[in-house]
């Protein structure tokens, strides 16, 4: 649990993810298509994975990986990301983590 | 079929006099060895033992003892012991006393019957047809029973065959065990076929609606609750599809359900949301500035949503042939990469949710973007849209093998 909440307040754009899972591929490819580059922490590579991923569902999220954290706060899985995205609420929440080249 | 009619016949006996003795004894011996015993001896029996259970259960007590009393003695005891009648026919037995016991005596009732009161005649009368016309729906719903089961054993064999092919012709060792998952496999795609085919009637009737509500002028509160019907309908479909992704993703991924030109526009299991968005949009102008910047936003998510799952989809893709492509290839044995290949199948269903999660956001964004009347103008025109790609479907379908010709005919 500490290693997940360090990482979360250490970069303002966490996924955590596994390196095998598509549809996490395709998480990192929507970041990458609004133009941000978000600290991405592959559970299956590391020791603690396991341990990480029950700690990623209990602070709430329910789904199987991906989770976001952005600032710091569990956006959640999948869905959650896409819907706000189609709601418009993801890019001004990521704006701030923009790459300065974009 | 001599297996079914073999178990209706045997019942036939319990209603012989004697067989109420059969209650004392077990009965292990199975249907098929009872059915084989009897069907060698089908020779022995005249053809009215084989008529509709209708006439079976009919008051004939004295011509039916001669008929069952002489087949029973052909038949002869060494060969059909009591342990033959099975538990249904036993049930049968004990219901239908009345009527056995008629059987029992049928002289002595013929004799007494001027001497009782013609009351008590009347009641044991109503009472033996009570008991025979139970006796016949009893047996109609165990036909109806055996014939359903006959139909499902029929489709599993089919189904084993199918399953034996492909195991021959891979040449592999595959076992074919899984039947009771086909099984239930095939009854959630009926079940949605079902499901769906309800859906679409619905659906259609709900553009009837729309339509003449948008021309007739009706309020926006009663437009409201139009949309609002709209709107759940496609979340009942969006329902529906989730139930029967989790049966077999394949089926939802290949549209089977869908007319031809609906699944040539088919995305993960349904429509590419930026698309429907470039359908409706004209049809619902004129918007204000701010709507249109909102759909314009939308569109453009949506667009980005649907790259990343393409991408997302083509890595599953390049992952899956990856896996069955590992090993060696040429001695025949796959085993292993066909095991780890289903492992990443998996995630197709995951797509699949995923993608219609974003159909249905798009929906309930455009939603709150416009307003009722236009809401209810661009579930008109999906709803029409859709018509239209049926409609291409048939018309396809029923082309002439020539010049196309649009004739009034084949446009219905």
């Amino acid at each position: 649990m500490e290693k997940v909440m360090r990482l979360v307040s250490e970069n303002g754009l966490v996924i955590f993810s596994k390196s095998s899972c598509c549809l996490c591929y395709a998480l990192k490819i929507l970041f990458q298509e609004i133009g941000v580059t978000p600290t991405v922490h592959e559970l299956d590579q590391d020791p603690e994975g396991r341990e990480m991923e029950r700690a990623v569902m209990r602070l709430g999220c329910n789904a199987p990986l991906p989770a976001v954290f952005i600032g710091g706060k569990l956006v959640g899985s999948t869905n959650e990301v896409m819907s706000l995205h189609l709601s418009g609420g993801l890019i001004p929440l990521v704006r701030p983590y923009q790459s300065i080249s974009n | 079929m001599l297996f079914f009619s073999s178990s209706l016949y045997i019942s036939m006996y319990c209603l012989l006099p004697d067989f109420k003795l059969s209650n004392a004894y077990n009965f292990n011996l199975t249907c098929t060895k009872a059915a084989s015993i009897i069907s060698s001896r089908s020779m022995d029996f005249p053809s009215t033992l084989f008529v509709p259970s209708r006439t079976m259960g009919t008051y004939e007590p004295i011509h039916q003892i001669g008929l069952w009393g002489e087949n029973f003695k052909s038949i002869g005891s060494p060969n059909i012991s009591p342990s033959v009648i099975f538990d249904v026919a036993n049930k049968l037995e004990n219901e239908s006393e009345t009527t056995s016991h008629e059987l029992l005596a049928p002289s002595s009732k013929y004799d007494q019957e001027a001497s009782k009161p013609f009351d008590k005649i009347q009641r044991r009368l109503a009472q033996n047809r009570e008991a025979a016309r139970k006796s016949r729906l009893r047996k109609k719903a165990y036909v109806q029973q055996l014939e359903n089961s006959r139909l499902k054993l029929i489709q599993l064999e089919q189904e084993l065959e199918r399953a034996r092919q492909q195991c021959l012709y891979a040449g592999g060792a595959i076992e074919v065990g899984h039947l009771g998952i086909s099984g239930a496999l095939n009854s959630g795609i009926t079940a949605f076929e079902m499901e769906y085919e309800r859906w679409m009637e619905e659906q259609n009737k709900q553009i009837c609606d729309l339509r003449s509500a948008l021309n007739a002028q009706i309020s926006d509160i009663e437009l409201h609750i139009l949309v609002e019907s709209g709107m759940s309908h496609y979340l009942e479909l969006f329902r529906m599809k989730s139930s029967v992704a989790k049966a077999d993703v394949f089926y939802v991924m290949s549209g089977t359900w869908k007319t031809s030109a609906e699944r040539f526009f088919s995305w993960i299991g349904g429509f590419r949301p930026s698309e429907l968005l470039k359908v409706l949009v004209p049809q619902i102008d004129p918007l204000t500035d701010h709507q249109i910047l909102e759909v314009c936003n939308l569109k453009q998510s949506c667009q980005q949503a649907e790259d990343a799952l393409s991408q997302g989809m083509e890595k599953l893709r390049e992952t899956v042939s990856a896996t069955l492509a590992s090993g060696q290839m040429g001695q025949g044995t796959y085993l292993p990469q066909v095991a780890m290949a289903m492992e990443k199948l998996e995630a197709l269903v995951n797509f699949v949710n995923q993608a219609d999660h974003l159909r249905k956001e798009t929906l309930q964004q455009m939603s709150y973007i416009l307003t009722t009347r236009q809401a209810a103008r661009g579930l008109l025109a999906l709803g029409e849209y859709i018509q239209r790609l049926q409609a291409l479907s048939t018309v396809w379908a029923n082309r002439p093998h020539g010049p196309a010709k649009l004739t009034v005919e084949n446009v219905r």
